[in-house]
């Protein structure tokens, strides 16, 4: 018998009982639609995840005092007390030929005050680095000078919040702002930026590093960020910043680098396999559908008991029979897999109508993986059927004994 | 040329033997027009099964053109009934989802035969049974006695040197019965060996040759 042949006659017995065949294409369509909409909501999660992370700026490294291993690995039991990371360091770092832009940070809660009002406020100690590093843009003024670091200049930032909460509607450039004990005149305000990395820029004060050491009364930094060469690998500028840093430390590997790519590559990762898992989920239907097949054919084999005796008498070898079923069941699963996948496509660009912010993309290998599963369903649960057909003795099978 | 040797035929029915057929030697020549008669459960069909080559002996040898085919593989058994049969049911057997000339051209597309050739077939076929009129049309719009006849077509599109017929005309009334046996006794007119059962003692009567068969043996020869 020709496989043309086949597969008409096969797609003729499917046409013969169309409800229970469309019910049975459904059911594996469903299945198919699932693993393709959940798997392309999961991987829209991700690259949105993945795409606030490198609106923080290319090629930024985060250096912490303390070696603390973000990996998995088991901390030192004998905690050696990591020195703290300085200034010096800071500014050792921006001297090296990677390093683009330095800015340390250090961190601290104080209340600030203006014209009688007063609210604690997260107070950043930086340089100018800052506005490189973080791609700050101003709302008014200007960022804080770029001169020498070691200088505690009375100046200061405003994040919007802040600006808003203590000024409102009035003129706040060129004010002056008592922070903890000391003053300090705005000469700048932060254009509002919102929450980025789990803090909020616009909810802060910034002012020159050395001011902060002086109010926080402390050398020691809360961390170093940094912009290095693009051209370089990310790991052989954390190479790099390690040495540097060792050789001030006294041979001491006592700091944490994250890099973006690194914190990107994790989020990634836990994305995919959480994508993964939704898809495997969404995958059980598949299974389901592929009994529902099974289910579908075996009913199909008792009904054309006659019609397969016929076959077998007027000379049809078993499998012939055997490859007919096959077919059929196969057939059924592409076609669920074919609506399935028109049906997730469309949903997908549906949603992404109307939720334009997810970026929605149907990754390939879920089309792949999930047509794959149905056709495997489709053959694994009509061999069953298809063996009992083609075993069916063509005398009894005709006299429907 | 078939030649039966000693054909028995036992049904195992749990602790019981039943022998539908015990001992048959039989000979049918190539052109023959054999009935076989006999009461029910006699075991006409079985014996019909054996000719057919669908069904296997507990015992005994058959010959078919002198060539041992008792214990070929199933395939090529099929293959045989293929080439070499054609059958008619009392109930047709045709395909309720599929029109008559589908139905008819079943045998050429089991055989692997091209397209073109297989709808230059069907359509002799159809006309031959005067019947080409209704060659789109699903057996449940035809009556008994057309989709006899189209059961006929599909078995001899292959051109079998056998025809073999279980009661073809037990669903039938008497003038579409006979429309139906004149139609068989053509094609045995033009050398196919008819072999045929049927309960009714006139139609068995026209054969060339009749046994009959009581409790699984051939007790009478015509
Ligand atoms: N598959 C089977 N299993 C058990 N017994 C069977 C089987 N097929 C036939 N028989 C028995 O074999 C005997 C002969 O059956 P067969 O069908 O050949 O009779 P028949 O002569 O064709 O009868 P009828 O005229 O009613 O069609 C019967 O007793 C029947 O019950
Ligand atoms: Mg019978």
């Amino acid at each position: 018998m020709r496989g043309t042949d086949s597969i008409l006659l096969a797609f003729g017995a499917i046409r013969g009982h169309r409800l229970r065949s469309s019910l049975t294409i459904l059911g594996m369509g469903i299945g198919v639609s699932a693993v393709v909409l959940l798997t392309s909501l999961g991987n829209a999660a991700r690259s949105y995840v993945t795409g606030e992370f490198s609106e923080l700026g290319a090629n930024m490294v985060i250096v912490l005092p303390g070696r603390n291993e973000t990996t998995g690995g088991i901390p030192p039991i004998m905690g050696e007390t990591p020195r703290d990371l300085t200034l010096d360091d800071a500014l050792a770092l921006g001297r090296s030929p990677v390093i683009r832009e330095v800015a340390p940070v250090m961190l601290g809660s104080v209340p600030v005050s203006a014209r009688g009002l007063e609210r604690e406020v997260t107070v950043i100690g930086t340089t100018s680095g800052m506005e490189i590093v973080r791609n700050l843009r101003m709302a008014r003024g200007r960022f804080l000078a770029a001169g020498d670091p070691h200088l505690a200049a009375p100046e200061c930032v405003l994040g919007e919040t802040v600006r808003k909460e203590l000024f409102g509607a009035d003129h706040s450039l060129g004010e002056w702002l008592r922070i903890g004990d000391r003053r300090c005149r705005i000469i700048g305000v932060l254009a509002p930026s919102g929450v980025s990395l789990g803090s909020d820029l616009d909810d802060m004060v910034m002012l020159p590093v050395a001011s902060a050491e002086i109010l926080f009364n402390t050398s020691s930094l809360f961390r170093v960020l940094l912009q290095v060469d693009p051209n370089l690998r990310q790991e052989d500028a954390a190479r790099e910043i390690r040495r540097i840093i060792m050789d001030r430390h006294e041979g001491e590997d006592d700091i944490t680098i994250i890099s973006q790519d690194s914190v990107l590559a994790t989020f990634d990762r836990i994305l995919l396999v959480l994508t993964l898992g939704i898809g495997a989920i969404a995958g059980i239907s598949l299974a389901v559908a592929g009994i529902l097949i099974m289910n579908i054919m075996l009913v199909s084999v008792t009904q054309r008991t006659a019609e397969i005796g016929l076959l077998r008498a007027i000379g049809a070898p078993a499998g012939d029979i055997r490859r007919l079923f096959l077919i059929e069941a196969l057939l059924l699963s592409g076609l669920g897999t074919g609506f399935g996948l028109l049906a997730g496509i469309l949903g997908a660009v549906l949603l992404h109508r109307l939720y334009p912010l997810l970026p929605l993309a149907i990754p390939a290998w879920s089309v792949a993986a999930s047509a794959g599963t149905a056709m495997l369903a489709g053959l694994v649960f009509g061999a069953l059927p298809a063996i009992r057909a083609a075993r069916l003795n063509p005398v009894t099978a005709l006299t429907g004994r | 040329m078939i030649s039966l040797r000693g054909i028995c035929r036992h049904y195992r029915l749990g602790e019981q033997q039943l022998a539908a057929l015990t001992d048959i030697d039989l000979d049918i020549a190539q052109g023959e027009y054999l009935s076989i008669m006999g009461p029910s459960g006699s075991g006409k069909s079985t014996l019909l099964n054996q000719i057919a080559l669908l069904d296997r002996p507990t015992a005994g040898t058959y010959l078919l053109n002198g060539r041992d085919v008792t214990s070929l593989p199933d395939d090529e058994l099929a293959r045989i009934r293929r080439e070499n049969m054609g059958f008619v049911f009392q109930f047709f057997h045709l395909i309720p989802r599929l029109s008559a000339a589908e139905n008819i051209e079943i045998p050429l597309l089991l055989a692997g035969i091209d397209p073109s050739l297989r709808k230059r077939k069907v359509t002799e076929a159809i006309t031959a049974i005067g019947l080409a009129g209704r060659s789109a049309h699903r057996p449940d719009q035809l009556s008994g006695g057309e989709r006899q006849r189209v059961a006929i077509a599909r078995a001899t599109i292959m051109q079998p040197s056998t025809l073999l017929a279980d009661e073809p005309t037990g669903n039938l009334d008497q003038a579409t019965g006979k429309q139906v046996i004149d139609l068989l006794e053509d094609l045995n007119r033009r050398g196919v060996t008819l072999i045929m059962v049927t309960h009714d003692q006139a139609i068995g009567g026209r054969a060339g040759r009749r046994i009959r068969i009581v409790d699984g043996r051939i007790i009478g020869a015509g």
